[in-house]
């Protein structure tokens, strides 16, 4: 198959500027911004340099045993992205739009986050850059991610907490995306995964690649072979992004999407657009939706508000239409249930978004209806989730 | 390519404004807020009261380029459950009675959910003039643009004070009916004042424009209908009119309008 590069800003049909007009000049000051960056040997050198000695790279990929035992299937791999710096995937990106809006010389930075993992890994970045702040969001993950709110505002970041429309990431980054149209001139929006109008999904994918790069090398070197199976989850879909990107050439290794399918593929409460929504645009990129049949945008639900998203990455619906990745779903109860387990095998609290991605292999391996070596990223840590999650009661797994 | 030159119900109201030397009035409304009723006598009202074309809006549910006035009406529509057939509806009705140009004001999605093709014939059925799709800027889906402008209806493109000079020049000669220029640098919402600089951005999209150019986003008042009116061809008013539509009901929002034609007829056109 042909791999779009996303230099064009599509992918296949996907992708593109929706934007207002105003926003126009912003998206190609950044698209020309970036491509000098990329092809600047000082600002890569400098970008890893803060990859090593601030965020932790590179992050370690662990062998997991006793998940293997139970899953009955192995040798399974963790991409362990919950050991950077801020305990997730989402500041390779941030670091690296973070340098980039210094380039640009834009003082002010501005960003959208759900499960607050992006705010906090934004917030980071401009404490370290010591640029201004402002993360927007929705009210009810502001409610259930209290503990990211903190830690966002001890950064030195102001939380917009957003009450429109559902009150979650999809608002937030509506809210984001006003902000950006009446502040375009000083501001840079720091998007939080491979959404938005070109080039973001493109400048997302790719300071995420590492994640791939680093998994495919790592595994080569354990295993003298590339995995079977690389596997995680998708909301926006940046670390999947991340993970995938490298292995995209390698035919013989299956990508592996997990959504979330909330409370069930047609119960009208779900976040997985690539299973069961149709093509349309929102927040500037054409993609896979979850929209009612007049085109309006459906809410949507997880148990994970940073799978709590209608729409997902561009490059995500090309991946699934080329048949180049496979997109599967996996539900609360089973996320919950894989959030509470892996502690007890592992000793590590996986975030509950990536707990959709261990829930799939486990039952996948139970079935026998996956091949290893696996490789999952585990794009974030838990502790943001504990109190949630112990407020629904149950305990840990036995 | 068709278009580029005037024609149509609002190629001939343009012409007929320049001939008298008036300065245009577009009003905008959200339809299904607070309820199609009120659409329905606001739109006629306005047809009644001289609007020269009608900026009727398709609500929708991420309305990212408005303020706050315009994602509560858009909310309020949907909540009451308005589809793009009532759109159709409440002009199918409207044109019974009144041929005063019609432009469909919407983001893109529900237009590209129904399917462009079949969007574009109903709307055309029901009357529609022109349609203005706040998130396609010029050049952004090359093949979806071109079957709008070779479709009878006009293609009404923004220019914002962010585009570049060549962009203006460019966006201005691919529009059809007229130019919309964005008065300020953000989303919609009426305003207590307008910038300074205003009149002189728009009079230089103008100098550019094979096509009437609109000024709109936070004209509010009467004064800024009069400040705005000495620039432009047309000034376009949306929020302060939905906020009065909310408050005080059609007969206060007509009396605004009312005020507003009154006022841009006091320019020089």
């Amino acid at each position: 198959m042909t791999t779009p590069t996303g230099e064009s800003g599509r992918y296949g049909p996907y992708g593109g500027r929706y934007v207002p007009e105003t926003l126009i000049p912003a998206l190609d000051e950044l698209t020309d911004a970036y491509a000098r960056a990329k092809a600047d040997p000082s600002f890569l050198e400098e970008f890893d340099a803060l990859s090593a000695d601030y965020v932790g790279r590179p992050t370690p990929l662990y062998r997991a045993r006793r998940f293997e035992a139970k899953a009955g299937v192995g040798p399974v791999y963790l991409k362990r992205e919950d050991l950077n710096h801020t305990g997730a995937h989402k500041i390779n990106n941030t670091v690296g739009q973070a340098l980039l809006a210094k380039r640009m010389g834009k003082p002010r930075i501005i960003a959208e986050t759900g499960a607050g993992q992006h705010g906090v890994a934004t917030a980071t970045a401009c404490a370290l850059f010591d640029m201004e702040c402002v993360v927007y969001m929705g009210m009810e993950d502001v409610e259930r991610q209290s503990l990211n709110v903190y830690r966002m505002e001890l950064l030195g970041a102001e939380v917009r907490p957003v009450e429109s429309g559902t009150r979650t990431l999809k608002d937030a980054t509506n809210e984001a995306l006003r902000d950006w149209v009446t502040n375009v001139r000083d501001t840079h929006y720091i998007i939080g995964s491979v959404v938005g109008p070109h080039p973001f999904p493109l400048i997302v994918r790719d300071f995420q690649a590492v994640i791939g790069r680093e998994a495919r090398r790592q595994i080569l070197e354990v295993e003298g072979r590339l995995p079977a199976s690389v596997v995680a989850c998708v909301g926006g879909g940046s670390n999947a992004m991340g993970m995938f990107h490298a292995f995209v050439e390698d035919e013989e290794v299956a990508l592996i999407g997990v959504e979330a399918s909330g409370h069930g593929l047609g119960s009208g409460h779900s976040s997985a657009p690539l299973s069961e929504g149709r093509p349309g645009v929102l927040h500037g990129s054409l993609s896979y939706l979850l929209q009612d049949a007049d085109g309006q945008v459906a809410p949507a639900h997880s148990i994970a508000a940073g799978l709590d998203y209608p729409g997902v990455g561009p490059e995500h619906s090309h991946l699934m239409d080329s048949g180049r990745a496979r997109y599967v779903s996996v539900g609360d109860e089973a996320a919950e249930r894989a959030f509470r387990e892996l502690p007890g095998l592992e000793g590590i609290i996986p975030a509950l978004e990536t707990a959709h991605a261990l829930a799939w292999v486990a039952e996948a391996g139970r079935r026998g209806e996956i091949v290893a070596p696996v490789a999952i990223c585990l794009s974030g840590r838990g502790d943001k989730d504990v109190v949630h999650v112990s407020r629904l009661g149950g305990g840990a797994a036995p | 390519m068709s278009g580029r030159v005037p024609r149509g119900r609002i190629g001939a109201r343009f012409a007929k404004l320049t001939r008298e030397g008036r300065c245009g009035f577009i009003p905008y409304v959200t339809t299904g807020y607070p309820s199609l009723a009120h659409t329905r006598e606001m739109v006629a009202g306005l047809a009644e009261l001289g609007a020269d074309v009608i900026e009727l809006g398709i609500p929708f549910s991420d309305p990212m380029a408005d303020g706050p006035t315009i994602q509560r009406s858009s909310q309020g529509a949907l909540d009451n459950g308005t589809t793009v057939d009532d759109v159709f509806e409440v002009l199918r009705d409207l044109r019974r009675a009144s041929d005063v140009p019609v432009v469909i004001f919407s983001y893109l999605n529900p237009v590209y959910s129904r399917g462009v093709d079949v969007f574009i014939r109903e709307a055309v059925e029901a009357g529609a003039d022109g349609i203005l799709p706040t998130d396609l800027p010029l050049g952004a889906d090359p093949e979806l643009e071109s079957r709008i402008l070779d479709s009878p209806l006009d293609l009404v493109r923004l220019v914002a004070p962010t585009t570049t000079p060549e962009r203006t020049r460019e966006i201005a000669l691919a529009s059809q009916g007229f130019v919309y220029y964005v008065a300020r640098t953000g989303v919609t919402g009426a305003r207590e004042e307008l910038r300074g600089a205003l009149a002189e951005e728009a009079s230089a999209v103008r100098s550019v424009s094979p096509l009437p150019v609109a000024v709109g986003f936070g004209i509010s008042t009467p004064g800024h209908a009069r400040a705005v009116g000495a620039a432009a061809d047309a000034a376009v008013v949306g929020s302060a009119l939905v906020d009065r539509l909310g408050e005080t009901g059609v007969a206060g929002a007509l009396a605004l309008a009312a005020d507003l034609r009154r006022a841009l007829d006091e320019v020089d056109g």
